[in-house]
């Protein structure tokens, strides 16, 4: 799997960033298992200590499994000033979780994340590729019920 | 292409999509579908139209009608009577306090002191069509740059346009570009740096989205003025329609010939490819980011050697923001003369600015340079919301600083607002009111600045770290004298010595709050009190006894059950063991709860108790 990811791009070691974006991207868990990262390692020559340099350094990747949903709550200081800390708040209560953790069902893994660039419609927060603006607390808990009742 | 009587233009910028026009949109495909109208009505998805606030917007064309906070049960409404009946629907049209309303795009004072220039077809033309952008004039210049001039030429224009970086830094792009041209080298390139983290800031996302095709062209004359043949577009991954949009728009160009070998006829072979980021506000730092791109920890790297001299794979290299490259065709267009009348006499042009915060018209903007921040923040930005008053305003993001009321007059640019302890920075606005703690703002902006810290260098990982300890001991209430000093003392440290400008600038919001709301942090250590009851340790709930009902609603909603009392006695809170989560005051049906500046004298009496428990141990 890993390796056919691999393949899409040609093995140097510029194409890294793209390749775990994209590993990532198609595992069911979001993350990026160690397996993985052995198997880049030897696609792009590189050493896997590299590997993990770069996974740690950028806050997207995840060396740890998560929901099938990742809710990014932007904490930056414009939605901070429209009250992110309430609908943060309100988050932890309807999905039963603190910060960095994953739901028992496996449905939404909650984060925390820098300006999302939306701040026209603070507070703002993204669920995997869609972003949701102008949140109130009743906002979420219909965000949340949709996506649960989606499956 | 069949003629249509109507151009309805939706805005499908990320804040108009996150308020629902893509569902909109298809709503009125459906009814138009049913109403058998589809092809006389050409619906079109465009870029950001500016005015998030009043999202998700629209323009109906030939007359310009605009419609703001269309929900989709409005589109058949719309279709029937504006459409088929012709009465444009005066409930969606915006309304001031005054109750005047304002029918079409152009009579929106949102839009009356704009220039737009590299905005021009942002929410004008649809962005994934480059038809379209060609029609408005598109790749014009790229062919007048590519038949007519030499590098030499392409470069002096830009030089007598005056035009300078709009990513923050304002150096001139001539000299850049100029530097690079001047190397020789076999390989050169050209980096747009799309990695726009500045809180508060969004116009190259918007960019990026509403007028793709706008930034390859800038990119393509600035490879061809300083010789390269390869470009990259940096994108962040927090974009993703962004991403999507610009990878379309390469793959137009080069269906059509415009971006690959021999564009125009002429020897100049140009190919782009996108690369995105992962998280990382310090990738927007050129040198951090060309490590990025060659797949490595974003890490910056002392300057010189400049990007221009050894930059991706050690090859001279230009890195332009996407605003910057957004004005240059233009530029070419219409003239280095006709760019340089605008603006002051250091800051030529135009900038993009994204209003943000507690202001009425949140939103993306472009005003002539110069223009003051009083005509920013109250004409186009139409004031403060709920009657507010005006407070502070943060320009430059977590690099730039917070200007007063005082110094509303002041003229937007470089200059002027350096000199202020502010920065242009890439263009974010985040105005506040009365109700925010400068302080609190303060620690959150160095919060920011101390997660993004890459680490590398140590007056950066290690002196912002200590500003933020200062800044938490301040606003949780164990404030001493000489952390003003101390703070003062510790920036302008880790401004001096920290290796880019991450660190370099991180400082600033500090700085520039201490330097205009002195007092506030005096208040914060010596009275241990938040005016603005924002600073949970130094303010109090208190239950006002008088109204008072006694209904009990707040001691059973209180977690920690500190409130309690009875009909007769009315309800108190006991202050030690209050964590101050307001849910008295939320739940209180006559309002008989509320906040008072200042820690409680129980609370203050308790720790200094501690205090000197601790202390006493100490010796």
């Amino acid at each position: 799997m890993t390796l056919e990811i691999c393949q899409k791009y040609a093995p140097t070691k510029d194409n890294l960033i793209q390749i775990l974006h994209d590993v990532q991207d198609t595992h069911p868990q979001h993350y990026i298992p160690s397996e993985a990262v052995d198997v880049i390692a030897e696609y792009l020559n590189v050493p896997a200590n590299h590997i993990y340099g770069v996974l740690t350094f950028y806050t997207m990747y995840s060396t740890t499994p998560r929901g099938k949903n990742i809710i990014r709550l932007c904490e930056s200081p414009p939605c901070y000033i429209k009250g992110s800390e309430n609908m943060l708040r309100k988050l932890k209560v309807i999905l039963g979780v603190q910060t960095g953790e994953t739901t028992k069902d496996g449905m939404f893994t909650l984060e925390l994340c820098a300006c999302l660039g939306v701040c026209g419609n603070a507070p703002v927060m993204m669920i995997n590729e869609d972003v949701y603006g102008d949140l109130t607390e009743e906002k979420l808990e219909e965000i949340i019920d949709k996506i649960r009742g989606m499956k | 292409m069949s003629l249509k009587r109507i151009d309805l233009l939706i805005c499908c910028g990320s804040g108009c999509i996150s308020a629902g026009s893509l569902k909109i949109k298809e709503r009125f495909h459906e009814v138009l579908q049913e109403k058998n109208l589809a092809n006389e009505i050409n619906i079109i998805e465009t870029g950001c139209m500016g005015p998030c606030d009043y999202g998700p917007v629209m323009v109906v064309y030939p007359e310009g009608t605009f419609y703001k906070a269309v929900s989709p049960e409005d589109v058949e409404e719309i279709v029937n009577e504006h459409f088929i009946k012709g009465r444009p629907v005066a409930r969606l049209m915006l309304q001031d306090d005054e109750d005047r309303t304002f029918s079409t795009k152009k009579e929106v004072p949102f839009y009356q002191k704009q220039v737009k220039v590299a905005l021009a077809n942002c929410g004008y033309i649809d962005p994934e069509s480059m038809d379209e952008y060609i029609a408005t004039g598109g790749y014009e210049a790229l062919g007048t740059v590519l038949t007519t001039m030499n590098q030499q030429e392409t470069i002096d224009l830009v030089k007598r346009s005056g035009l300078r970086g709009r990513g923050g830094g304002g150096f001139p792009t001539h000299i850049k570009w100029q530097m690079v041209h001047d190397n020789a080298s076999d390989e050169k390139y050209v980096i747009c740096n799309g990695d726009e983290g500045d809180p508060g800031a969004f116009m190259d996302r918007s960019l990026l989205e509403g007028d793709p095709h706008r930034i390859l062209e800038g990119m393509m004359i600035a490879a061809y003025a300083i010789g390269a043949n390869a470009g990259f577009l940096y994108i962040r991954a927090e974009y993703p329609l962004a991403i999507k949009r610009i990878k379309l728009a390469i793959t137009q160009a080069k269906e059509a010939g415009l971006m690959g070998d021999n564009i125009f006829g002429t020897k100049f072979c140009f190919d782009a490819e996108v690369r995105t980021g992962a998280g990382a506000f310090v990738c927007g730092e050129e040198t951090a980011l060309i490590h990025s791109i060659e797949g490595s920890r974003g890490n910056p790297t002392p300057k010189p050697p400049y990007p221009s001299s050894q930059g991706l794979w050690g090859k001279p290299t230009i890195v332009n923001n996407v605003e910057t490259f957004g004005n240059v065709p233009t530029i070419y267009l219409k003239g280095a003369e006709w760019f340089a009348s605008m603006g002051t006499e250091t800051s030529k042009g135009t900038k993009v600015f994204a209003l943000t915060g507690d202001i009425k018209n949140t939103g993306l903007v472009e005003v002539p340079m110069g223009i003051t921040l009083r005509e920013l923040i109250f004409d186009v930005g139409g004031g403060m919301t709920g009657g507010h008053k005006f407070k502070a305003v943060q320009l430059g993001g977590p690099s730039g600083g917070c200007l007063t009321a005082e110094h509303l007059d002041v003229p937007v640019d470089y200059e002027s607002l350096k000199e202020r302890g502010a920065m242009m920075g890439s263009g974010g606005v985040i105005v506040m009111n009365d109700k925010n703690c400068m302080v609190n703002i303060a620690k959150y902006f160095m919060d920011f600045c101390v997660d993004e810290s890459c680490g590398k260098c140590s007056p950066c990982r290690i002196g912002l770290k200590q500003m933020l300890d200062i800044l938490e001991r301040i606003t949780s209430g164990h404030g001493k004298d000489g952390d003003i000093e101390e703070l003062q003392r510790l920036g302008e440290a880790v401004s001096k010595l920290s290796l880019c400008g991450l660190g370099q600038s991180a400082p600033n919001p500090v700085l520039s709050t201490i330097r205009y709301f002195r007092e506030e942090y005096e208040a914060h250590i010596r009275d241990k009190s938040c005016a603005t009851k924002v600073c949970l340790d130094l303010m109090h709930f208190d239950i006002d006894k008088e109204h008072c009902i006694g209904c009990s609603l707040c001691a059973r909603k209180c977690p920690v059950t500190c409130i309690t009392g009875n009909r007769e006695e009315k309800y108190t809170i006991h202050q030690l063991d209050c964590v101050k989560c307001g849910n008295c005051q939320d739940v209180c049906p006559v309002k008989a709860v509320s906040r008072i500046p200042g820690m409680h004298m129980e609370v203050a009496a308790k720790r200094e108790a501690d205090n000197k428990l601790t202390n006493h141990y100490d010796d």
